[in-house]
């Protein structure tokens, strides 16, 4: 598997690290009501879906970006790549 | 159809006529007491133990491909309770009970082989680590010994024992660990749970649950509508696909392992034997493939199949452990999806819908778990209470921060 990096082109998948869904990105507020239930699911419950995936790469043999890669979890075909600073600055 | 060496014998004699199919073929009924949902080794061991030991028999088992096609069929056979903590250890080791009596328990030969398993070590902190966990099993009644460099070499010569950056400091052994056929392990529980009248259905997919008023009364299937009483989900990597049609969110991630076995060669490594400073792993099948395998390949799939990467990881793993595995010619690789959790411990649990109930995130070794995980799985359809042995695997342990994590890496399920 190829990762296509939006600077650097097709990167083989070793130079990467993967962490998981992009859920990961919205983190709750600690300081809320729920945050106890909040932070549960966040921590650990996860959509797993059999399909199309959004999920963060770590590029750490590369330019060590955080990437938004949203990959079909069958095939491996990887439909969009995006820096993961620009996508929570857009949230 | 009795198994016997009369029998073998017999048919032998005639030409082998006399063989009948293992288990019937049954079509749907309308309606069952218990449902179990995937055909693999949990779900067949489960219907077995509730129709052998809960008075149960209206039970169907519900599989979308073939008995023996998922995770049961796929795995390299080691069985082995050398756990260290103890929500696990207690039901890893009465797995290992129910394996030594499961040939006659089932009247089928599993090859249930105990030939050992060896733990490497290749430094002192890791030798202070298996010696805590070696003292845990003996405390929790199971056995395992501490072995030497020198006893270790005894007992496999063929290692590399002078690597300058990991030599080979000694081993934990559990010699009652080993090996099963793994694909006779479904066969045998499929058999015997069809001869005490559980319905196998075969090419029969759950597609929904149809819950009412928070209570489930059927599944949707690619065989049209069931009803039940009550319903086991077992369905390893599959697991969070077929929970979200009952809107049950799960802490697990479904990942591909796979495994690797060469050509058959004459008898050579006397058991189970695992790398300690990398991801490699490695025991003879009876027709004498070297079998092994590594490491995840570490991000979510549902392909049944791996990537270059983690071949090479593995196969560089096994070079640096045991040299001459590089005379060896590979025959087949392959990979299995796997419900890997979040604290790398299974779940064994009623949901928040009332009458279904959830058994998964098995990880990579639920295999050796087979017999507990449906003896306790039955308990659980048929008293509605956790079998003692398996009270720690349930889904507030997460809410709880009561996690059973092994490796103590958190909640990263690529890691455990
Ligand atoms: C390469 C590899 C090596 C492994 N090595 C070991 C090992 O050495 N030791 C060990 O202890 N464990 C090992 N494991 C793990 C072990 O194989 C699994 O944890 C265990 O087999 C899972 O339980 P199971 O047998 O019930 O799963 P499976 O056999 O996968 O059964 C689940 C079944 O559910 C069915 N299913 C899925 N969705 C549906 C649906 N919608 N409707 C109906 N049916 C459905 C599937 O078709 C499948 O047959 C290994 C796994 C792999 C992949």
């Amino acid at each position: 598997m190829r990762i296509p990096h939006p600077i650097l082109g097709l990167r083989d998948q070793s130079e990467f690290v993967y962490l998981g869904d992009a859920c990961l990105l919205e983190r709750p507020d600690g300081m809320q009501a729920d945050a106890l239930q909040k932070m549960t699911e966040y921590a650990y419950q996860r959509d797993n879906c059999r399909g199309l995936h959004r999920e963060l790469w770590f590029h750490e043999q590369g330019d060590r970006a955080w990437l938004v890669v949203t990959r079909n979890t069958v095939t491996h075909e990887i439909v969009k790549v995006e820096f993961a600073n620009e996508v929570a600055s857009h949230d | 159809m009795d198994f016997s060496g009369w029998r073998v014998l017999r048919e032998g004699l005639r030409g082998h006529t006399g063989w009948a199919p293992l288990w019937r073929a049954a079509t749907p009924k309308k309606h069952y007491d218990v449902l179990i949902v995937g055909g693999g080794g949990h779900g067949l061991a489960t219907a077995y133990y509730l129709a052998k030991y809960h008075g149960l028999t209206n039970i169907a088992v519900l599989e979308k491909n073939w008995v023996g096609g998922g995770n049961v069929g796929r795995n390299t056979t080691i069985i082995r309770s050398n756990y260290l903590l103890d929500g696990n250890q207690p039901f890893y080791e009465l797995s290992l009970r129910l394996w030594e009596g499961i040939e006659q328990e089932l009247n089928f030969n599993a090859m249930v082989s105990q030939r050992g398993v060896l733990n490497l070590f290749h430094s002192d902190a890791q030798r202070d680590a298996f010696r805590r966990r070696g003292n845990a099993m003996r405390m929790h009644g199971t056995d395992a010994e501490w072995l030497n460099a020198k006893a270790v070499r005894q007992m496999a010569p063929f290692l590399n024992y002078d690597n300058a950056r990991f030599p080979i400091h000694g081993g934990l052994l559990q010699r009652r660990g080993g090996t099963v056929r793994h694909d006779a392990v479904a066969w045998g529980y499929a058999r015997a749970a069809s001869a005490l009248g559980v319905d196998i259905i075969e090419r029969c997919e759950v597609q929904g649950f149809d819950v009412t008023n928070g209570q489930v009364q059927a599944v949707e299937t690619s065989r049209g509508r069931i009803e039940a009483d009550r319903i086991g989900v077992a369905v390893a990597g599959y697991s969070s696909e077929v929970m979200r049609h009952a809107n049950v969110r799960l802490p697990i991630e479904s990942h591909v392992l796979q495994a690797f076995v060469t050509e058959g060669l004459k008898p050579l490594i006397p058991g189970v034997i695992t790398y300690g400073a990398g991801h490699f792993y490695i025991s003879q099948s009876d027709k004498g493939g070297l079998v092994f395998g590594g490491d995840l390949d570490g991000y979510n799939s549902y392909a049944s199949r791996g990537n270059l990467p983690v071949v090479e990881d593995v196969c560089e793993g096994g070079m640096s452990i045991m040299p001459m595995l590089g005379r060896a010619r590979l025959l087949r690789s392959w990979g299995g999806v796997v419900d890997m959790s979040m604290d790398g411990s299974p779940i064994i649990d009623r949901t928040q819908v009332g009458g279904l109930y959830f058994n998964g995130g098995w990880c990579y070794g639920g295999f050796k778990a087979t017999p507990a995980s449906g003896w306790v799985f039955a308990h659980l359809l048929a008293r509605e209470s956790s079998h003692p042995t398996a009270s720690a695997y349930r889904f507030d342990r997460f809410a709880a921060g009561a996690m059973i994590d092994e490796k103590g890496q958190g909640s990263t399920p690529n890691l455990h």
